[in-house]
């Protein structure tokens, strides 16, 4: 076991070591009404990587994905403070054109939520909203995110039936085509696999890994077996707290603090 | 502790008794309901001719049909549910989606929620009121928003509280593509939730098709064939309340024929929208 002093990791230092930064999370105070959810979180989100957020149940992991897209705005009495810049502009900042952004930075639920429409309907459904496309060219796009989503062979013969017949794991893959169907710079992934078996897990995993390459994206999960596959970068929250963050390999191996060390070799959380 | 065999025998023996009295009781209900639909077929039916479809509503004793309420009933009714379907729907919308928890939505809620026990016939002197009086007439229009009051409060309830069953993740994984909240509304809820709010609708129309007492406020009756909604127009319903009230036989006999009528229409019209509308069972 390696020698742990439980407070002498820097956060405020945070940086991911190669790659440009696409989101700067800077001194992010979040509140859902008077309740303080996130506690000058500071953290950086590398380009064309995954990165990974874990952490017990209500540290604020969600919480903070949903700042990302500023989801927390359809609420009113819920509030951030503090700087999240996306490409060196500060999406907090009053008079952010909120259809843009979230145009640019998407989002997959812990359900799988597909609409009440066909699987080809789905993945046209947001393309619709910013790009009109001819028929051939909306195909194109229809299949390319089918593809990238992993999910293309398995519905490409009934893709004018209704996405709400498919399975489980496959609506969730269907979610991910419909959110990189937009072409967004972005993908947040809020816990999507909690509610998927084994195998659909995996297939899903399999998505991301083949995502990663074009697309910042950010997972929010409680598998830690996840993380550790899937991302380059994690940051461990505790308590509405950033208390670690570093590349996947030594947060895994050689934790700097004593609270990630006991949640990553499970002694709570 | 020993699971005694005396304990289980006075269980299944409550549980018989209790089984066999809900099938009592359903009897007796179906009893009544067949004994009702048995007389109204038998009465209809031997009130039925060709003159029922082909004329209009005759002076007792003489050769007539019904051909004049059924196209007012077909015309009030329509008007009455295409303004209910319109203001219901919208209202449902609003107070499932936009109001919240403000004090101003909880008051429209609970107006809806009055309006929808009202008795019918204050609804009927209240339009007499507002679309009769001022005009000096009667109208198949009045009759219309007549029955729009009663139509709305149905459908405006069963839109809210199919709108409130829809996950909110259903809600934010529209907004998370950055679509306008109103397009969310539009194209995922109201698609979502469309077989609900079509139950909502049909129990709407079934309610309004047999109401007599506020017809008999507003588009009153009409011997005549008349295509002219801003004036008094014949229906069924007041068809079959002033045949029964009368002292001949012919006339009595047309009033069963309209309540068959009605009784079918409801019927066809609710069998209809539900198989042309049936969700495509996917693969």
């Amino acid at each position: 076991m390696n020698t742990l002093a439980p407070d002498t990791f820097d956060v405020s230092v945070a940086r991911v070591t190669d790659a440009p930064v696409k989101l700067d999370v800077q001194e992010l105070d979040f509140f859902y009404g008077k309740t303080q959810a996130l506690k000058g979180v500071s953290m950086p989100f590398a380009e064309k990587s995954v990165t990974a957020l874990i952490g017990p149940s209500g540290c604020g992991k969600s919480t903070l994905l949903r700042v990302l897209n500023r989801m927390y705005a359809l609420y009113p009495g819920q509030r951030a403070t503090g700087r999240i810049l996306l490409d060196g502009e500060d999406i907090l900042r009053p008079g952010v054109n909120l259809s843009m952004l979230r145009a640019k930075v998407g989002m997959v639920f812990q359900k799988p939520t597909p609409f009440p429409m066909s699987i080809y309907d789905n993945v046209a459904f947001g393309v619709r909203l910013y790009e009109t496309l001819g028929k051939a060219e909306m195909d194109e796009r229809v299949e390319d995110s089918l593809q990238r989503a992993a999910l293309w062979d398995e519905v490409k013969d009934k893709l004018h039936s209704s996405g709400l017949g498919l399975s489980g794991g496959q609506q969730q893959r269907l979610c991910v085509a419909r959110g990189i169907a937009v072409r967004p710079e972005v993908l947040l992934l809020d816990e999507p696999t909690s509610a998927l078996d084994p195998i659909s897990s995996a297939k899903l995993e399999e998505t991301v890994t083949q995502l990663k390459n074009d697309y910042t994206i950010v997972i929010v999960t409680h598998n830690l077996g996840q993380a550790a596959r899937v991302s380059k970068y994690t940051g461990f929250m505790y308590l509405g707290e950033l208390v670690e963050f570093g590349d996947t390999a030594s947060m895994f191996t050689r934790p700097a603090t004593k609270r990630a060390s006991d949640y990553i070799t499970g002694r709570f959380g | 502790m020993a699971v005694s065999s005396g304990h289980i025998a006075r269980r299944r023996a409550l549980n018989a008794v209790f089984v066999g009295f809900c099938y009592l009781v359903t009897a007796i209900a179906l009893l009544f309901l067949a004994a009702v639909l048995w007389t109204l077929v038998q009465k209809g039916l031997a009130g039925m001719s060709l003159d029922i479809f082909t004329m209009s509503t005759p002076a007792a004793g003489s050769r007539g049909g019904l051909l004049n309420a059924i196209i007012g009933s077909i015309m009030i009714s329509s008007l009455g549910m295409a303004i209910a379907l319109a203001v219901g729907i919208l209202a449902g919308t609003w107070l499932a989606e936009y109001s919240g928890d403000s004090a101003f939505g909880s008051a429209v809620r609970f107006i809806n929620d009055v309006l929808l026990s009202a008795p019918s016939i204050l609804i009927g002197l209240f339009v007499w009121y507002l679309l009769v009086k001022p005009f000096h007439h009667f109208s198949g229009i009045a009759g219309g928003v007549a029955l729009a009051f009663l139509a709305v409060p149905v459908i405006a309830r069963t839109t809210e509280d199919v709108l409130r069953l829809q996950p909110t993740s259903l809600r934010e994984s529209g907004i998370a593509l950055g679509t306008p909240f109103w397009t969310v509304v539009r194209a995922i809820l109201w698609r979502a939730g469309g077989s609900g709010i079509l139950t909502g609708a049909l129990l709407a129309f079934s309610r309004i098709s047999g109401e007599t007492a506020p017809l008999l406020f507003t588009s009153l009756n009409n011997q005549f064939f008349s295509l002219n909604m801003t004036r008094e127009m014949a229906s069924l319903p007041a068809v079959m309340f002033s045949g029964a009230l009368s002292a001949y036989d012919d006339l009595q006999r047309l009033a069963w024929a309209a309540a068959l009528i009605v009784s079918i229409s409801v019927l066809g019209v609710i069998v209809g929208t539900r198989v042309l509308l049936r969700e495509p069972r996917s693969a």
